[in-house]
């Protein structure tokens, strides 16, 4: 079962022995079929991921070695080439772009970390505790879904909205409830602006993790929780020996997904704080929105983003790596 | 099975501070929508003290907001309705073929889900106007073709994949004996498989409207006045002396309401679908 999701990937980038040969047996079972179908049927996808996917990731690799910038927007064709002009510009660190693309690296490294981490540990503790059946679980299970299937940006603005430093319910809570401090803090601008996007990152990413631990634990066979019982296990010895150890595949997936969808968030910090946050909360994606779009220096916001794909793609294939040799090790 | 008290009760510690995380926010979205303006420029307030559903009139005034629902509403649901359609053929060839290039192409499909959206935001922008400059009229750049267009790949990844894991799982018997019977590849598609694989068709039309419709990175950009969605025009609501917090509430709730509703009623494709490659 879980066995299935790891390989899914591995086997369609680079499809191993078995699958080759089980594909030559179907080749010859479906030869009978048009040989030229399955591409008709791909076609259309193929068209469009080339148009809006592929295209145009090559031309935001090769419009990072080019100097388009406001002057040549219109006239992108004339725009100078700079080399690595532009990498050498965002990885200078003496300079004052280099040094805040540093900042936004450890700001977006520290956010990704802590959303992950503890949007993890929510949604499997919540997958726990609903495993079995309760008065109130269906409905809880819906709640929890619901940060999911909202907008994200009616999710984020009522936020906003909380973090207002003379109006939000954060404040009123802390200060005239809990009379924790009397000065009401500013949530959105200077250091308290990375506790509230990680914040309202966590209320948006948990449920995600919920929905994936729920669906692992309920493909763990009833028997093997039954066995242990019988032979005397408790609770938290089957959540610890039988759950937790069935559920490692599916939460590497997991924590893979979420950490390359942390890393690249975009919309949280965008609608809580407009294009240009407060450097405690400057997160990359928002760092290149505002080089490219504020600033008009298209070169050096491709330069950026070219950078953040690379970190991605080298996190990747480290999971990928570390994922297999766990496997086999196991 | 015996529940020991112990997990008894550390059930509700770790249930309730997490239904208080998660419903905080729906609390006050939905409280401070009924309140007068007054209310929501002072300190916050528990209770509504003043109830009222004036916001829920004024939030059409303020902004175009219908003109934003409706340019948001094109937009999704022919998105939507693109993308499931070409999901539906991509994945079948995926998982009735073997052919060349097919590793090649769900490795592609696949390897875009790592990349940034800013890193396709800057060239997108650029195509998209300099083939508006070739064609000599604005077909892509800032209308709901581009956007629409945008969407639908943007969706087509995850729809693909969600729905060949959802099409393997559907026995081959079926399809082989339709074939034997003297029915064509599509005609084994759509009166086979399509009815079979319905819940994973559901599934992914409900993940690619909810895509589409809280879109925020490509909206910011790739929409002008007249082609403005949901995502962007509810920050119009904040203007230079006044930001009407009741009235960003109320507009909230009621673009939340669709998709949140169709959520619920369809929860059990999308969960069943979306765990469909995870649990199998």
């Amino acid at each position: 079962m879980a066995a299935a999701l790891v390989e899914r990937p591995a086997r369609t980038v680079a499809p191993g022995g078995s699958a080759r040969n089980r594909g030559k047996r179907r080749v010859s079972r479906w030869l009978v079929w048009n040989k030229w179908t399955p591409y008709l049927l791909i076609l259309p996808a193929v068209l469009m991921e080339l148009l809006i996917h592929v295209i145009p990731m090559l031309v935001g690799m090769w419009m990072s070695f080019i100097g388009l910038t406001q002057f040549f927007i219109t006239n992108w064709a004339t725009a100078p080439g700079v080399g690595f002009g532009n990498y050498r510009i965002a990885l200078n660190f003496n300079n004052s772009l280099g040094e805040k693309l540093v900042q936004s690296f450890g700001a977006t490294l520290g956010f990704t970390l802590l959303v992950v981490g503890i949007s993890f540990i929510f949604g499997i503790s919540a997958s726990l505790m609903l495993q079995h059946n309760f008065r109130g679980r269906g409905l809880l299970r819906t709640v929890f879904l619901i940060p999911y299937a909202l907008p994200a940006y009616a999710g984020i603005i009522t936020w906003k909205f909380m973090f207002q430093r003379d109006n939000g319910l954060i404040n009123e809570f802390l200060v005239n409830t809990l009379h924790i401090t009397d000065d009401a803090p500013f949530w959105l601008i200077g250091g308290n602006a990375f506790v509230a996007v990680v914040i309202v990152a966590i209320w948006q990413q948990w449920p995600f993790a919920f929905l994936m631990t729920m669906a692992g634990m309920q493909g763990i066979p009833d028997d093997l929780h039954e066995a242990a019982s019988i032979d005397g296990a408790n609770i938290w010895q089957r959540i610890r020996y039988i759950t937790l150890g069935m559920m490692r595949p599916i939460n590497a997936v997991l924590l893979l997904l979420l950490f390359l969808w942390t890393f690249r968030e975009f919309n949280t910090p965008f609608v809580l704080f407009g294009p240009v946050p407060p450097d405690s909360a400057n997160l990359l994606t928002v760092n290149i929105y505002s080089s490219s779009f504020i600033q008009w220096n298209f070169g050096l916001g491709s330069a950026m983003s070219v950078l953040l794909m690379l970190f991605l793609v080298v996190i990747a294939g480290g999971w990928a790596l570390w994922n297999r040799r766990v496997n086999r090790n196991a | 099975m015996r529940e020991e008290r112990s997990f008894q009760i550390a059930r509700w510690v770790v249930l309730v501070p997490l239904i208080i995380f998660t419903v905080a926010p729906l609390y006050v979205m939905i409280t401070s929508a009924m309140k007068p303006l007054v209310d929501v420029q002072g300190a916050f307030q528990w209770l509504p003290t003043n109830f009222t559903l004036q916001p829920f009139i004024d939030i059409w005034a303020t902004v175009p907001l219908a003109k934003y629902f409706g340019n948001s509403l094109i937009v999704s649901v022919c998105a939507t309705a693109f993308s499931v359609v070409i999901a539906i053929f991509a994945s079948y060839a995926i998982s009735r073929y073997r052919f060349r290039g097919r590793g090649t192409f769900s490795g592609v499909v696949l390897s875009t889900q790592m990349f940034p959206g800013v890193l396709f935001l800057l060239p997108l922008f650029i195509i998209f106007v300099n083939i508006d400059k070739t064609l000599g009229f604005t077909f892509l750049y800032q209308t709901q073709v581009g956007l629409i267009v945008t969407y639908l790949t943007f969706t087509l990844p995850f729809s693909i994949w969600m729905l060949a894991s959802y099409m393997d799982g559907i026995p081959r018997d079926l399809d082989e004996a339709a074939r034997v019977d003297g029915t064509t590849a599509l005609g084994a598609l759509f009166r086979v498989i399509l009815p079979a694989a319905r819940p994973g068709i559901i599934a992914v039309a409900v993940y690619s409207f909810m895509t589409a419709w809280g879109e925020i990175l490509f909206a910011s950009q790739m929409t002008n006045s007249a082609t403005r969605t949901l995502s962007v025009g509810l920050q119009s609501y904040a203007t230079e002396t006044d930001v009407y917090w009741n009235q960003i509430m109320a507009a909230s709730l009621v673009v939340s309401v669709p998709v949140v509703l169709g959520f619920l009623l369809l929860q059990r494709y999308l969960v069943a679908g979306l765990t469909a490659g995870a649990v199998k």
